[in-house]
Parts: structure tokens; C-alpha cells; sequence
């Protein structure tokens, strides 16, 4: 088992950083692995806190500097907390012409929530993605696992107000 | 089981034709791509197991879980087999009325079938439609027509024939000529003749060698290689394996976008299975021959398609980019000789191997060889997924298989290639599908995207999402895209707010020609592609802009006023039903009026009004 000193951390408890250690101990002597131990603890703790991004470095055996820049350069880690509902908005060509941007604004009118960000009581984060490759559905936005098709500003806040 | 013989994977095949060609049995193809998955295909499939169940007829009619159908607008989708009858929009309250009419009355239900949007008649069947009527399936020949998830149904429609023929009776050079004489190309966007890649590999030394599948899928508007996956993963593994005893590799790993999940979770069974009959592994066939195939996923880079950026990312890096050469078919991943092919590459070799190079070179044109599969989204009215023939008219796929403009309006421009290529406008459509022939045009046949735009889309707009897309997706190592994309996008949105002057598109211009000298890689160098055939077909859009600040396709909201023309305006109050900030005041038959105070500019009343009389 990986045994380097747990940082404390506040959105860390004691059974993450077990599951933390499991990732690390079957990818520490595979190489190239870092991105799959990155995805696999980001979905452990939700978002990747630089105490949490260290103790990963340590483990792997990898310059600090190295997994941050690779935790920063990919658009599927986040270096800050994310809501309890991630919501993914597709800015892709066709949902594009289709009006995502008007749906977009509509979230942020109800909401107070820009691209990349989260609301104060953490309950939604919005992303926005490139392609989903739904374009059949276009526009389109996901929750979580949901996958919401032909969305519009009108009836989007009605979808939004399911996940509490 | 483990290890099959050639006869043991023949008479698997014999048996599972024998039950699927049954004649007593009908099989219900239910969709279950991405696509029907998200419109509810999974109730649907439900309610049928119950229908059934209660009906007791599980002994005639078995219900077969599909990969993505390509139809993906219509969905949920049911094909019913033998026969193709085709139905739409299916839920899960249908069922019952569905398997009365269907199965024990043998009659379709009408109103669940195709609307032809042109004739307003019903169709029923899945070929009569004009959407697959006008198709050649190839690298999409099982789509729909298996459950991806069982290896036996793949082996029933020919599959891994190809693997016995190339093991066993090929070498190499044989592989390599074949591929030759195809003529098939790089289907990721490229058209790199692909037998010469596998050539290049073949002949560099080295003990290790890798063969990589490129399904980064990263164009807006592209989902092709996704719906590969999702219908057939184990075509995609059995042309793998070809490659890899073309340039004697015993390893292979396939780059999926992670958010193609069900993609990835299709391929992982795919891969247990195929090496459960040892089609993949260790001794294939007792051949000696070996061959491991491994999923790498991605973490949300557009970059990490262009070739040597998606090796650096396999290896663990920041997906950069690195000049070439050394091409990667002589130092690729981890500096070892490698091949990298995307999806529907891969898909089309199968196919080659068992019935020839010149088959596959029968259809096409003079150097685009073959079939190709688009994506085809936007506001056209049959939205999905589509394989033609090269050669076959730009319009053809926009107006015959197509559709033609949803909501009766008027084509104004169809987005090949993605953030790489151009719009190709209404006079340039009779172009035949083909590399050099779309490059002509100034977009690019790209990986598969294929976006139509009606007369409502704003080209000077469009010219900025895409350089929007670019500056957000530049990896940042080489200053002409880093730095050139950025001062592109903010003299496009200088334009789009109404501050744009003349220069600004002589700049863009000049700045376009540098970047396309200057950048390192294919990302950069093309990047400036959107822009350029936006300015070379819609110039007077951006002179409109620029010149008299306006937008002729009303999409700028900076340019426009958000007041009410009184003669156009029919008096229907759905601007002010739509309306998000109480800002439009309406009384039946009373013209609308905008309070400019509260009006948020969201466009939610423009893209209401039926009457364009919002200006």
C-alpha cells in the first residue's frame, strides 16, 4: 500500500484516500498512467485539490510539476470543487445553430452561473463541452448521466429544477 | 472457451445464421445508441420484454439491442426483421398496440411509421426511406443489423473471415498490397493513403511496433466514429489486428474521448469477448501470431487527434504536439514504430481483405476511392448518420438524403471538415465528395461532420465560434496558433459587436496566410480555414457588418434593435410568451412592443417569431 503521509484535506475523508491509494497501487508501475489515475481519483473526490494532485506525484513516483501540468493542460480535470450536478452543455457546431447560446444565458439568468463555474451552494456546476456527438439531438445538455436532447431557453430551468 | 479453431469458428457461424435466417422467428432490432438512449430507447426495450412476456411469445420473437441506426433524430428507433419495417418516436405506451398490430396482425401501425417530409405519405420500409435509400453501407454494414455486445452475431455477418484469411494465408506484403490497391485513404479527414502508412511500418525496424486507433472524436459535429463503436466494435478490432500483422505489432491501443462511455464500455465487452474465443491475445488462432488491444481514455483535448500530440497523451504527457519528422511509422509512441488509423479506417479493412482491393475501388472517384460516412446535423430534415459513395453531389446529401432545409427555409451553407474546414455555399453543391475535389472548394472532406446552415445562421458568427473553438483547443506550444488564433478571435467578435472596420478583414486575411505557414501542426495550420471560406463566399456579410452595421441574418444581437416592425407583425403574441424578462407587452390583436430597459437580448423572441418582424 501506498504509505506517503495523507495531507489533510476538507473534502477528503478517510475512506477517499483509501480508494486513492487502491488507484495508485494498480497504476504506479504502469506507464503513462497518470491521466487514468487522475480520472479515477478525480471521480473519488469530485474535483482534484493540489494537496490531492502532490500525493498523486508521490505515489506515481513523478515530478510535481509534471502531473500538475498534465492535471491542468486536459479539460476533464478540475484543479477547483464542483457542484453536486454537473451540468454539460454541448457548444458543438450544430448545437450551436440550434441555440445553445440562448439556453446558456437562460441558466445563468436563473442561476448566477457562468461557463467553468459553480453556484454558491455548490449544487450546479456548467461546463461547457465541445461535441458530444448527439448532434441528432441538438441542443444538447447533460446532468450528471441524463442526457437532455432538443433543450430550449424556454423549458431548460423546468429540467435544471429535478436535480435538487 | 478459448482458442477456436478455423472449423469451430465456421460452425459457430453456420449455427448463429441458421437462427437468425429462421424463418418462424421475427427479431425486433431495437436502437440503442447514444442517441435512442437519450429519447428513451431503454423503456421502450423494457415495455417490449414485458409486452412479450405477458403475450407469451417469446418463442417467436426475439428483441435484439442495436448499436446507433444513424436515423438518431427520429428516435427511440425499431426495425422489425425480417421485412425492415421501420418505426419512430417510439414510447413506451406504444408497445402494446404495436405488438398487437405488428406481430399478431401482421399489419403496421401507422402512425408510429416515416413521415417522407416532401410527399407528407407514410413509409414503412427502413430502405424505401430516402435517407438510406440513397446509402452504400460498408464500414456501416452491421449497423442496426447486431447486438454489439454479442460476438456471435458479429461472426454470423461475416466476421473475423477476414482474420483466418490474413493469418493464414497472407504475408505482409499482401496485406500492404491490397490496402494499395483499395485506395482507401485516411478517413480521419487527412486521406493519406493508408496501405502506404501501413508500408512505411512495416518496412521500419524495430522489435516492438504499435498500432493506434484514433477515436478522439473531436469535431463539433462529428459522431461517426462514435456510432462505429457503439454498432460494431469488433469490426473495428478485427481491422486492427489486420494492421498489426501487416507491420508485425503485437500491441494496439484504441484513444477514445472519455465522453463516449457507452463507445467505451461496447468496446471493453468486444475485447473480453474476442479474446475469450482467442481471436485476440496470445496465439490467435494458433497462428503464433499475438496481438493485445488495449482502451486509452482520453481527458478532454481536441488537440490529442492530431497524431504525434495523441501518442504524447498515450505516454502520459501534455498532449502537444512535436514537428515531424520523425513520422511516427518510424519513432511514434514511446519512440517505437507505429501506425495511427481512425475508426472508420479501421471499420473499411475488414471488408478489403475478404473481397479484394479492386472491389473496394469499384465505387468512388478517380483518387477518392470507396464509400464515406457523414454526420449530417444542422437544420436539415433528416438528421444521422450516412454512408455514400465518393463521388456522389454535395446536394444529393443535403437535399436527397438529407431532406432538404427544416421549417421550409433556405439553404444557405453546408460546414465540412470542422474547425479545419470551410462552408461550402448553394453554387458549389453540385461538388462530388471527394479529398481533392472538396479541398478545391476551399473546405476540407475532414473526418465526417457535415453541418447544414439555413438563411438564419450569421457566417461572420460562425467564423468566430470556430476560431473561438481553436483559440480554447491551441495547446499553446507554437506562438502562430497561440497568439495568432487570439488576435483572429478578437477581430472577429470586434466585427460581430458592429465596431468592425475595413482593415479588420484585410487583417484577417493576412493573418490567416501566416498562421497557415507558421504553425506547427495540423490543428494551427488549418485554422484559419473557416474564416478564409467564410470571407472567399460571404464577403458581403462582413462588409454588411463592418460597413453598415448590420447583420443581415439577424443573429448579432449587438447589431441589432430589438424593436417590432408594425407591418410584418402578425399579432400572434408568441414573442411574448417567450419572453424570459417580461420585457415584451402584448394584448390580443395589438401589435408587440419591446421595452429596450428590460429587453435582455437573448434572442428568445427572435427565434419565435415566424414573420421576421423583429429587426
Amino acid at each position: 500500500m501506498t504509505c506517503f503521509t495523507k495531507p489533510h484535506h476538507e473534502d477528503i475523508d478517510h475512506n477517499m484516500w483509501q480508494e486513492i491509494d487502491i488507484v495508485i497501487e494498480n497504476n504506479k508501475n504502469t506507464p503513462g498512467a497518470v491521466i487514468t489515475v487522475l480520472r479515477e481519483c478525480q471521480a473519488i473526490v469530485n474535483y482534484l485539490p493540489k494537496e490531492l494532485i502532490d500525493y498523486i506525484a508521490d505515489g506515481m513516483n513523478l515530478p510535481k510539476s509534471e502531473v500538475f501540468g498534465v492535471a491542468s493542460f486536459y479539460s476533464l480535470f478540475s484543479l477547483k470543487p464542483k457542484g453536486r450536478h454537473t451540468i454539460k452543455v454541448c457548444t458543438g457546431t450544430a448545437c450551436y445553430v440550434k441555440g445553445i447560446r440562448e439556453v446558456i444565458n437562460r441558466i445563468d439568468g436563473e442561476y448566477h452561473l457562468k461557463e467553468g463555474g459553480t453556484t454558491d451552494d455548490r449544487r450546479f456546476s456548467l461546463e461547457g463541452v465541445r461535441c458530444l456527438g448527439a448532434c441528432g439531438l441538438a441542443p444538447v445538455m447533460v446532468v450528471g448521466e441524463d442526457t437532455h436532447g432538443e433543450i430550449a431557453a424556454e423549458n431548460v430551468i423546468k429540467s435544471l429544477e429535478n436535480y435538487k | 472457451m478459448s482458442q477456436l479453431t478455423v472449423s469451430e469458428l465456421n460452425k459457430i457461424r453456420e449455427e448463429i445464421k441458421v437462427s437468425i435466417d429462421h424463418p418462424g422467428i421475427i427479431r425486433l432490432m431495437i436502437c440503442g445508441g447514444t442517441g435512442c438512449h437519450a429519447t428513451g430507447s431503454i423503456k421502450v426495450k423494457d415495455a417490449l420484454y414485458e409486452e412479450i412476456k405477458k403475450r407469451n411469445l417469446s418463442d417467436k420473437v426475439k428483441i435484439v439491442e442495436t448499436g446507433c441506426n444513424g436515423f438518431c433524430a427520429l428516435g427511440p428507433l425499431l426495425v422489425v426483421q425480417p421485412g425492415g419495417i421501420f418505426y419512430i418516436k417510439l414510447k413506451a405506451e406504444d408497445i402494446p398496440e404495436l405488438i398487437e398490430q405488428q406481430i399478431i396482425n401482421n399489419t403496421p401501425v401507422d402512425r408510429l411509421l416515416f413521415k417522407d417530409p416532401a410527399s407528407k405519405k407514410r413509409v414503412a420500409v427502413q430502405d424505401d426511406i430516402a435517407f438510406f435509400a440513397h446509402q452504400m453501407p460498408r464500414a456501416l454494414r452491421n449497423k442496426g443489423r447486431i447486438n454489439p455486445e454479442e460476438i456471435d452475431e458479429y461472426i454470423a455477418r461475416d466476421g473475423y473471415i477476414a482474420i483466418v484469411k490474413v493469418l493464414k494465408e497472407m504475408e505482409p506484403t499482401d496485406i500492404v498490397e491490397q490496402m494499395m490497391t483499395s485506395g482507401l485513404r485516411g478517413r480521419g479527414g487527412a486521406g493519406f493513403p493508408t496501405g502506404m502508412k501501413w508500408d512505411f511500418a512495416r518496412q521500419s525496424d524495430g522489435e516492438k511496433k504499435y498500432v493506434l486507433c484514433n477515436a478522439d472524436e473531436g469535431d463539433p459535429g462529428a459522431f461517426m466514429d462514435r456510432s462505429i463503436l457503439e454498432a460494431d466494435p469488433h469490426c473495428v478490432l478485427e481491422g486492427m489486428t489486420i494492421a498489426a500483422k501487416a507491420i508485425n505489432a503485437d500491441k494496439g491501443y484504441i484513444y477514445c474521448r472519455t465522453e463516449y462511455q457507452l463507445a467505451i464500455k461496447r468496446l471493453g465487452i468486444a475485447i473480453k469477448q474476442a479474446k475469450e474465443y482467442g481471436l485476440l491475445g496470445k496465439n490467435i488462432l494458433n497462428t503464433g501470431f499475438d496481438f493485445d488491444v488495449e482502451i486509452y481514455q482520453g481527458a478532454g483535448a481536441f488537440v490529442c487527434g492530431e497524431e504525434t500530440a495523441l501518442m504524447r497523451s498515450i505516454e502520459g504527457k501534455r498532449g502537444m504536439p512535436r514537428p515531424r519528422p520523425p513520422f511516427p511509422a518510424h519513432k511514434g509512441l514511446w519512440e517505437k514504430p507505429s501506425i495511427l488509423n481512425n475508426v472508420e479506417t479501421f471499420s473499411n479493412v475488414p471488408q478489403i481483405m475478404i473481397k479484394g482491393g479492386e472491389w473496394y475501388a469499384s465505387v468512388g472517384t478517380e483518387k477518392s476511392k470507396g464509400t464515406k460516412v457523414f454526420a449530417l446535423s444542422g437544420d436539415v430534415n433528416n438528421i444521422g448518420l450516412v454512408e455514400i459513395p465518393m463521388g456522389t453531389t454535395l446536394r444529393s446529401l443535403v437535399f436527397d438524403i438529407g431532406g432538404g432545409i427544416a421549417k421550409k427555409r433556405k439553404f444557405k451553407a453546408v460546414q465540412l471538415g470542422g474547425p479545419s474546414g470551410g462552408c461550402v455555399p448553394e453554387h458549389l453543391l453540385d461538388t462530388p465528395v471527394g479529398y481533392e475535389e472538396i479541398a478545391k472548394i476551399g473546405a476540407i472532406m475532414g473526418s465526417g461532420g457535415a453541418i447544414v446552415m439555413d438563411d438564419r445562421t450569421c457566417m461572420v458568427d460562425m467564423a468566430r465560434f470556430f476560431m473561438d473553438f481553436i483559440q480554447d483547443e491551441s495547446c499553446g506550444k507554437c506562438t502562430p496558433c497561440r497568439e495568432g488564433t487570439l488576435r483572429m478571435l478578437q477581430i472577429l467578435e470586434k466585427i460581430c459587436e458592429g465596431k468592425g472596420e475595413q482593415k479588420d478583414i484585410k487583417n484577417l486575411e493576412e493573418l490567416s496566410h501566416i498562421i497557415h505557414q507558421s504553425a506547427l501542426c495540423g490543428l494551427g495550420q488549418t485554422a484559419a480555414n473557416p474564416v478564409l471560406s467564410a470571407l472567399k463566399y460571404f464577403r458581403d456579410e462582413f462588409d454588411a457588418h463592418v460597413n453598415e452595421k448590420i447583420c443581415p441574418a439577424k443573429r448579432c444581437s449587438a447589431l441589432l434593435k430589438f424593436e417590432i416592425d408594425p407591418d410584418l407583425c402578425k399579432k400572434c403574441g408568441l414573442c411574448f410568451k417567450s419572453c424570459p424578462a417580461d420585457a415584451i407587452t402584448w394584448k390580443k390583436k395589438e401589435v408587440a412592443v419591446i421595452d429596450k430597459g428590460k429587453c435582455i437580448k437573448c434572442m428568445s423572441c427572435f427565434d419565435k417569431c415566424k414573420f421576421g418582424s423583429i429587426f
